[in-house]
């Protein structure tokens, strides 16, 4: 039985290699840097990476359809400039702090319903995905520099920036809602019906199309989830800097593919899962984390985060791959 | 067997389908009746999938009436059809691989309680229900990647047992089955019968036609030919019904003396995929390949064209030793594969017949640096000729051709490349009688002309039409090898079912 567990385990990383390279890499920085190893420098990798954790369990569903959303970016500036403007119109004045209410609504109905606009798009055109976000990407950064004037807001209210730097018990507020998030949606993938079509969906769309699953309202959905999950990042993102900035998220869009990618989500679809899209995630925040607590030039991390992207896809073909049996391409 | 006046399950009256260009169906009147199994011929291109398509919902007919239980119904969609106890199962494999066997098989109706949530026991236990009756020896929670074709094929079988299935219509169930799993799929489909469903069978094998079925109904160029008792009638009538001319099926007999040996394999292993396999090939002979799918035929086959590297044995070419590095390698020294999937691996479906058949040469067919027009479509001719590939242009894209002039063109292709020795692997998978008769007389012109051939097959009349020896394979193991004369369906049966020949002391 020992084997049969051991087994399973060896499956199960062979599966999601990250975790294995994400184990690789906390080990490597726990020893090579003494401020690594600490608890609260985790809950810090945690809150630094929940920008991105956010997007990228919304970007996991629609890469699983076999689609991909290039405008996340583009939604977390016009997500988090209308966070900071509304919450200081004249019209809430006197709401208190309930004034960050409506635009906290606003906000979040705007990145859905930008999802909803691609999704919509790509059903009832047919056009690809990656055309449709990427024209969206282009447009919706021109609508936040028209609506913001090229201007950062600032938040008057510091409630507002309190609330991005606020704990929860031991746990920064952030960090327990990526947490919560993550948990949410991975249920959302593995046990529901929605979540078990994703793959249908991704994995053979004409079977899915001949089983009766609506293919195109399915995806409406999947895009308005990480619609809204890039809104929300924007949200998080600007009340931890009590501002936003017409240029904010700016290739976010990549960083979360690679993220999802690297998290073993194969770009054609049908494939992955929101574990490895965790791992993918932590993944990125550990390098980054680890990398600038050892004072690593900044240009330098990109370099290093390039080539290990690169190197944890080819290694994971060699993995999923059958030995010498396999067919030579 | 008594006749009644019940109400069919199933009546077609009149369906009329037009594509642009082309009378896919032109009136065609079908009637299945309930506890019957009712055969579906016709040559390819004849109308049968088209029609089954029109019956199942996926495609909405000109004109025309569909009756179930004497009840006039319209199909709007495969859903909608499914709902009213239509179930089409198909020919091609239409499953998800990265969902497990119960989710593909209540694909679209997962059973779930509130909120959404799959209903993971009802799930399981429902699909491990149906997988039981169809002695499948998996469990519903395995995925679907893990499986062979055979065993997914089960799978898409076992979608139709999902409802209360009034009419369940096969299409070419056995394409990717070998005997053995045919006769498990055969109990299944009695089965239906005996419990009241009207099954309509489609496929080549004229054996499988007159095993199973009651009676049968003739499509020929979209237009209904009639219908027979089975019991009534014999090959050789429902061949003339299909393509309007009867078919001499002469034995094969072995007119060319082998030459010398073209390609000789001595202790060649792949890993676990084969070992330890020996074998010669001369000229002019045909050497068939029998085994149960997953064998390692096709293994054997990939390896000898470059594409597996071998663990361990030698390929030897006209007495010399050869390592072949990839497929363009095999390519120059002689070696040609007709892949067994045609769609898959034979084809670029998008492309016209023209580019298809030239893909392999088109380095070669070249004035200054542009590629010549004329060389590619004076070998596209050629090959058209001589295969009698139908096809209205050269322009036409291969994917709107039939599945026999699909496979044409492959074996046009690497006949242009003049192999000294062609593998073909399941040459006539998918592909009607008279198509079939041509291929496997093409395929022994060419061992005549002094090529040698390898010919991969499940189908055992095929092997023992074709072949001068049949090699057996089992598990990756060459059990044993039969020469000319000594082979009996029983011996070779007994082989790939992994029965070692006693030694003789």
């Amino acid at each position: 039985m020992a084997t049969l567990k051991q087994n399973k385990a060896l499956r199960w990383l062979t599966e999601n290699p990250i975790w294995g390279f994400c184990a690789l890499i906390f080990v490597f920085f726990s020893l090579s840097n003494e401020f690594f190893f600490d608890v609260n420098n985790f809950q810090n990798i945690l809150v630094q990476t929940s920008t991105i954790g956010l997007i990228a369990l919304g970007m996991t569903l629609v890469m699983i359809n076999g689609n991909i959303d290039l405008s996340v970016g583009a939604v977390v500036a016009l997500a988090a400039s209308l966070m900071v403007d509304l919450q200081s119109w004249s019209a809430f004045e006197n709401w208190g702090n309930w004034q960050m209410l409506p635009a906290l609504i606003v906000a979040l109905a705007a990145g859905t319903a930008l999802g909803a606009l691609n999704g919509i798009i790509v059903w009832k055109t047919g056009v690809d995905a990656f055309i449709v976000t990427l024209g969206a990407m282009l447009g919706v950064r021109g609508l936040v520099f028209v609506y913001t004037e090229e201007q950062s807001f600032f938040a008057m209210n510091f409630t507002f920036s309190d609330l991005g730097m606020s704990s929860i018990g031991p746990m920064p507020a952030l960090a327990i809602l990526f947490l919560v998030a993550t948990v949410l949606v991975h249920i959302l993938l593995s046990r529901t019906v929605h979540g078990r079509n994703t793959y249908a969906v991704g994995g053979n769309r004409e079977a899915a199309v001949n089983a009766g699953i609506r293919v195109g309202p399915h995806m409406v959905v999947n895009f308005m989830i990480v619609g809204f999950f890039a809104a929300l990042a924007g949200v998080t993102l600007s009340s931890q800097m009590g501002a936003s900035t017409p240029n904010l998220g700016r290739e976010y869009e990549l960083w979360v593919i690679t993220a999802v990618v690297l998290g073993g989500t194969k770009l054609a679809g049908g494939a992955g899962n929101i574990i490895g899209t965790f791992g993918g995630v932590l993944a990125i925040g550990i390098l980054r984390n680890g990398m600038n607590l050892m004072q690593v030039p900044a240009f330098y991390v990109l370099v290093i985060m390039g080539s290990i992207l690169i190197a944890v896809l080819i290694l994971d073909k060699q993995l999923t791959r059958k030995g010498v049996e396999a067919l030579r391409t | 067997m008594t006749e009644t006046n019940q109400t069919p399950a199933l009546r077609l009256e009149g369906i009329v389908k037009t594509f642009p260009g082309v009378r896919a169906l032109d009136g065609v009147d079908l009637e299945v009746r309930a506890g019957e199994v009712h055969a579906l011929l016709g040559e390819n291109g004849a109308g049968k999938s088209t029609l089954m398509k029109v019956l199942a919902g996926m495609h909405q007919p000109n004109e025309g009436r569909i009756f179930l239980e004497g009840r006039e119904v319209q199909m709007a969609n495969p859903m909608d059809a499914k709902a009213q106890g239509v179930v089409l199962i198909h020919q091609e494999l239409s499953l998800c691989d990265g969902l497990s066997v119960a989710e593909n098989v209540y694909l679209g109706e997962l059973p779930y309680s509130r909120w959404g949530f799959v209903d993971w026991s009802t799930l399981h236990a429902k699909t491990n229900e149906i997988l039981k009756k169809l002695n499948c020896n998996f469990d519903a929670r395995t995925r679907v990647s893990d499986l062979s074709i055979a065993r997914q094929q089960m799978v898409e079988i076992a979608r139709a047992l999902t409802v209360d299935a009034k009419v369940v219509v096969f299409d070419e169930p056995t394409a990717s089955l070998t005997d053995a799993e045919k006769v498990v799929l055969f109990d299944v489909i009695r089965d239906l019968r005996d419990r009241g469903a009207g099954i309509v069978y489609i496929s080549h094998r004229m054996d499988e036609i007159f095993a199973l079925s009651d009676r049968l109904s003739v499509l020929r160029d979209g237009s209904y030919r009639g219908t027979k008792v089975t019991a009534e009638t014999n090959e050789d009538e429902v061949t003339q019904m299909m393509i309007g001319r009867s078919l001499t099926h002469e034995k094969n007999v072995s007119t060319v003396e082998p030459g010398a040996i073209a390609l000789e394999v001595r202790g060649l292993s792949c890993g676990k995929l084969f070992k330890d396999v020996s074998f010669e090939v001369r000229r002019g002979e045909v050497v068939g390949f029998y085994g149960l799918v997953g064998a390692g035929r096709t293994k054997i086959a990939e390896t000898l064209f470059g594409l597996r590297r071998p663990s361990g044995g030698t390929i030897l070419l006209d007495g010399e030793e050869v390592s072949i590095s990839g497929p363009v390698d095999a390519i120059s020294r002689g070696i040609s594969l007709v892949p067994e999937s045609r769609k898959e691996q034979g084809l670029v479906l998008g492309m016209s017949c023209r580019d298809n058949m030239t893909l392999p040469q088109i380095g070669d067919l070249t004035t200054g640096p542009f590629v010549s027009n004329g060389a590619e479509i004076s070998i596209y001719d050629q090959y058209r000729d001589r295969l009698d590939i139908r096809s209205p242009s050269w322009r036409q894209a291969v994917g709107n051709l039939s599945g026999g002039n699909q496979q044409k063109i492959v074996i046009g292709k690497w006949l242009a490349m003049k192999p000294q020795v062609l593998i073909v692997d399941e040459p006539t998978r998918g592909i009607d009688v008279g198509a079939k008769g041509e291929i496997h007389k093409l395929i022994r012109d060419l061992a005549s002309q002094g090529y040698a051939v390898i010919v991969i097959s499940s189908e055992m009349p095929e092997v023992l039409h074709v072949s001068d020896r049949v090699i057996a394979m089992y598990s990756g193991e060459i059990i044993r090898s039969f020469g000319v004369g000594e082979v009996t369906e029983d011996s070779l049966i007994q082989a790939i079912s992994g029965i070692r020949p006693e030694k003789a002391a």
